[in-house]
C-alpha cells in the first residue's frame, strides 16, 4: 500500500476520534434512557473552553512550564465545562421532565450563541493564539507493524484514549453491574426502581458522564487538530455522533467501527479536495474498503459481541482478502482520467445511517424507555 | 358521581395532549411574558460582563427593531420566514412528530424556486403561483420520505429529518459550487442566477422592500388555523398526536396521517424558503443563505405554545431581535450572537415552565402537563 492510502486511512481514525467521543456520549445517555441531541453543543462548549484554558494558561504562566501541561490543563477544563452543559442538560429533562429533545436544542442554541459571542469578545479582539497541538506518540513495537502499526499506533494520546475507552465501555456496558443497571434504567425503568437502582440518579450520572466525554471529542478538535478555535467549529458532528450511535446499535465497539466509515468518508472528503487522486481509483478505493470494512465487521461481531453471526469465518476472512486485493491491483492499474461527481459519495454515511433505521440493512432499535421522564408510581 | 367520574378521566387525559397545552398556555400569557423578562435579565449578566451597558443594548435593540419605519419593514421582513417556517413546526408537533428537518425543506423549497423561476418566462399571475407551489411541492416531499419511513418502518424521525437537512445541504452545495448546473455563470461566490421578473414577489409598497411575503405568511396562519381547528383532517392529525393507539382505534388511519403532517409540514418549509428567494433581492439563493431558521423556528414554534396565533406573535418577537440586533452592535457595542443566547434561553424558560412557575408564583392551571414530544423515539409506531 502506497502512503496515500496509509495517510488516509490514518486521517480517517482522526476524524472519527471525535465522533466515536460524540457518539459514547450518545450512548451512556441514551442507555439510561435519556435523549441527548445536545451533544454538538456539549461539544462545541468542550472545544471552546479547552481552548480557552490551554490560551489563558499558557498565556499567564508563560515559558514556565512546558506546552503540553497547558494543553492537559486545557482538556481538563473542557470536560468538566461540557460536563456542566450536561448537568443542565440532565436537571432539565430530569428534573424538570421538559421534552428531551427540547432541552437538546436549548443546549445546541446556547452553545452556538455563548461560544460565538465569547469568541467575539475574548479571542478576536486581542487575537488570543492557542499553544499548539498533542505531538503524536508512536507506540513502542506496536507502531512498527506494517500498515497497520502506521495507521492506528502513530496517533496521538487522546486516538489511544478513544481505543482504550471504546473497549473499557464495551465490557463495562455489558459485563457488570453497573452496566446491568444502566440498562434496566434505559430498558424498564419501573422494574429497575423495584429491585432497588436509583433511576434519576443513574440517569443523571450518565448524562453527566457522557457530557465529559463529548467536551473530549469538543476538545480534541482543538487540542489535536487545529489548535485553534473557530466559530462553530463542530459543524454537525454532534449530530453526526448520533447517527454514529444508531448505526452502532447503541454499542460502542459498533459506534467505533460505525464512526471508522464516516471518518473515512470525510477523511476522503478532504483529500479530494487537494485534486491528487484520479476520481475513478477513488471509486475503487471506496469499493474495495468498504468490503474490507463489512468483513471486519463481521469478524469483530462474532469475537466481540458473540452474536449470531450468520457468516462464516470463511466469509468474512475471504471478503477482508478481496478488499484487500482489489486496493492492491487498483494501485498496478492506471485509471483514465475522468471527472466523476464524487461529492456524491459524501452522502453514502446519511443514507446507511436511514436505511439501518428502516430495518433494510438490519434494524436498529433502541432502548424502550428511552425519552420518557420516569414517576415514580 | 357520573360527573365526578368525567372529571378524572378528563384530567387523567388532558395531560398528555398537546392541546392541553397550548391552550392553558393561551389562557395564562404570564408564562411566556415572564419567560422572555427572565430570558432578557439573564443574558444582560453576559452583555454586563464583555463590559457593555446591558440597558443601553436593550433599548438600542428596541430601537433597532421598531424605532423607525425602516426597522419597523425590517423586522416584519424578518418574521416573514420564522412565521411560515415555525408554522410548519408547530403543524408537526401537533400530529406528534418533531421535524428537526425544517432546515433542510427550507433549502429545498428555495432551490425550486430557483429552478422554476430561471426555468421559463411567464405572466406573473402564473409565475408567481406556479414558483410558490414549486417551493411547497418540494419541501411537502423531501419531508414526506421522513414521513413515510416513519410510517412504513418506524423509524424515527428526528434522526431521519436530521439525516435528510445533510443529504439536501451537501446537494445543494455541490448544485452551486464551482462546477454546479445552478452555479451562475462568471460568479466568484457560490450563488445561483437571479429568477426572472415574473416570479419575484410585488413590494407592497413600491421603494419600501416589504414584499407580499408577508400576506403570504400571514394567511399561511389563518389557514393552518383553519386546517387544525375547524376541519377532519385536522381533527385526525391531533389525535394521532395525542394518543396514536387511540387514533387507530377511532378508525383514522394512522400512517397516512403521519406521512400528510410530515409533507404539510415539509411544504410550509419550503414554502418559506420560496417566499425568501421570491421577495429579497438579489433573488437568488447563495451560501450563507437563511442558515438557522430551521432551528429558530423551533424555538418560534415552543414560544407560540404550537398555536397559529401565538406564533404570530413568537415569531415577531424573534424577527424583530433579528432585525434590532445591529444598530444593538452599533451603539452599545454587544455582538450579534447575543440574540441566539437570548432565544436559547426564552426556548428553555418557556419549555420549563417550572421555573418561571416557582420564579414568580404563577399557579399552574388545572390538567397542565407537559407534551411528550419523543413518545416513539426507541422506532416504534406501534
Amino acid at each position: 500500500m502506497d502512503v496515500i492510502l496509509v495517510g488516509l486511512f490514518s486521517l480517517a481514525i482522526i476524524k472519527a476520534t471525535p465522533l466515536v467521543y460524540g457518539a459514547l456520549c450518545g450512548i451512556l445517555g441514551e442507555r439510561s434512557g435519556v435523549i441527548n441531541i445536545g451533544i454538538e453543543g456539549m461539544m462545541l462548549i468542550g472545544a471552546f473552553m479547552a481552548f480557552m484554558g490551554s490560551a489563558l494558561f499558557g498565556k499567564w504562566t508563560g515559558a514556565a512550564f512546558s506546552p503540553n501541561l497547558a494543553l492537559i490543563v486545557g482538556l481538563a477544563i473542557g470536560v468538566l465545562s461540557a460536563a456542566l452543559v450536561a448537568a443542565l442538560h440532565a436537571v432539565l429533562s430530569i428534573h424538570y421532565k421538559i421534552d428531551q429533545v427540547i432541552s437538546g436544542t436549548v443546549i445546541n442554541l446556547l452553545a452556538a450563541g455563548i461560544t460565538d459571542y465569547a469568541a467575539n469578545v475574548y479571542i478576536d479582539p486581542s487575537h488570543l493564539s492557542g499553544v499548539g497541538v498533542f505531538p503524536e506518540v508512536p507506540i513502542p513495537l506496536l507502531s512498527q507493524i506494517p500498515i497497520l502499526g502506521k495507521i492506528f499506533f502513530s496517533q496521538q494520546p487522546m486516538v489511544y484514549f478513544m481505543f482504550g475507552l471504546v473497549i473499557f465501555l464495551q465490557y463495562a456496558i455489558f459485563n457488570t453491574p453497573w452496566g446491568l443497571r444502566m440498562r434496566s434504567v434505559g430498558e424498564h425503568p419501573s422494574a429497575a426502581d423495584t429491585v432497588g437502582i436509583n433511576v434519576n440518579r443513574t440517569r443523571y450520572i450518565n448524562v453527566i458522564l457522557g457530557g465529559a466525554l463529548a467536551g473530549l471529542g469538543g476538545a480534541f478538535l482543538v487540542l489535536e487538530s487545529v489548535g485553534r478555535f473557530q466559530k462553530l467549529m463542530t459543524a454537525g458532528r454532534g449530530f453526526i455522533a448520533l447517527a454514529v450511535m444508531i448505526f452502532g446499535r447503541w454499542t460502542p465497539v459498533g459506534a467505533f467501527l460505525a464512526a471508522l466509515l464516516f471518518g473515512f468518508a470525510e477523511a476522503l472528503g478532504v483529500r479530494l479536495q487537494f485534486g491528487d487522486i484520479n476520481h475513478l481509483y477513488a471509486l475503487v478505493v471506496i469499493i474495495a474498503v468498504i468490503v474490507l470494512f463489512v468483513g471486519a465487521v463481521g469478524l469483530i461481531r462474532s469475537w466481540v459481541i458473540r452474536s449470531r453471526s450468520s457468516r462464516s469465518l470463511v466469509v468474512n476472512l475471504s471478503l477482508i482478502g478481496l478488499g484487500a486485493l482489489t486496493l492492491i491491483a487498483a494501485k498496478l492499474i492506471q485509471f483514465p482520467d475522468m471527472a466523476i461527481p464524487i461529492e456524491f459519495l459524501g452522502l453514502l454515511p446519511y443514507i446507511l445511517t436511514i436505511l439501518a433505521l428502516t430495518g433494510l440493512v438490519r434494524k436498529a432499535v433502541g432502548p424502550a424507555a428511552i425519552g420518557r421522564p420516569y414517576e415514580k408510581q | 358521581m357520573r360527573l365526578e367520574v368525567f372529571r378524572i378521566t378528563e384530567s387523567e387525559i388532558a395531560p398528555r395532549t398537546a392541546t392541553g397545552k397550548a391552550v392553558s398556555h393561551l389562557s395564562n400569557l404570564g408564562v411566556p411574558v415572564f419567560a422572555i423578562f427572565t430570558a432578557l435579565v439573564v443574558a444582560s449578566l453576559a452583555i454586563f460582563l464583555s463590559g457593555s451597558n446591558p440597558i443601553e443594548a436593550y433599548l438600542a435593540l428596541a430601537a433597532g427593531a421598531f424605532g423607525d419605519l425602516d426597522s419597523l419593514i425590517t423586522t416584519m421582513i424578518k418574521t416573514i420566514p420564522l412565521l411560515i417556517a415555525g408554522l410548519g413546526v408547530a403543524l408537526a408537533f401537533r400530529g406528534g412528530l418533531f421535524n428537526i428537518g425544517v432546515e433542510g425543506q427550507l433549502f429545498v423549497g428555495s432551490i425550486a424556486a430557483v429552478i422554476v423561476g430561471t426555468g421559463f418566462h411567464a405572466p406573473i399571475y402564473i409565475h408567481i403561483p406556479v414558483t410558490l407551489l414549486a417551493g411547497i411541492f418540494s419541501g411537502a416531499l423531501w419531508a414526506a420520505i421522513a414521513g413515510f419511513l416513519k410510517a412504513k418502518y418506524g423509524a424515527n424521525e428526528v434522526i431521519t429529518t436530521i439525516m435528510t437537512n445533510y443529504i439536501a445541504i451537501r446537494i445543494i452545495t455541490w448544485s452551486i459550487g464551482a462546477y454546479g448546473p445552478l452555479r451562475k455563470a462568471a460568479s466568484v461566490v457560490p450563488e445561483t442566477n437571479s429568477i426572472f421578473e415574473s416570479a419575484r414577489l410585488p413590494e407592497l409598497i413600491p421603494g419600501a422592500r416589504l414584499h407580499a411575503g408577508i400576506l403570504i405568511a400571514l394567511l399561511a396562519a389563518l389557514l393552518i388555523f383553519l386546517l387544525l381547528f375547524r376541519t377532519t383532517l385536522g381533527i385526525e392529525i391531533r389525535t394521532v398526536g395525542m394518543n396514536l393507539h387511540a387514533a387507530r382505534y377511532a378508525g383514522i388511519n394512522v400512517n397516512r396521517t403521519i406521512v400528510l403532517t410530515m409533507a404539510l409540514s415539509g411544504g410550509l418549509a419550503g414554502l418559506a424558503g420560496a417566499v425568501q428567494v421570491m421577495g429579497l433581492s438579489p433573488y437568488n439563493f447563495t451560501t450563507g443563505f437563511n442558515v438557522g431558521y430551521g432551528f429558530d423556528s423551533i424555538a418560534v414554534a415552543v414560544l407560540g405554545s404550537i398555536h397559529p396565533l401565538g406564533i404570530l406573535l413568537s415569531s415577531l418577537l424573534f424577527g424583530a431581535m433579528d432585525a434590532g440586533a445591529r444598530l444593538m452592535q452599533l451603539r452599545a457595542r454587544v455582538p450579534i450572537e447575543i440574540i441566539t443566547i437570548l432565544q436559547g434561553l426564552i426556548l428553555m424558560f418557556v419549555a420549563a415552565n417550572q421555573i418561571i412557575r416557582s420564579l414568580y408564583h404563577i399557579r399552574a392551571p388545572k390538567g397542565q402537563g407537559e407534551v411528550n414530544l419523543t413518545q416513539s423515539w426507541g422506532g416504534s409506531t406501534d
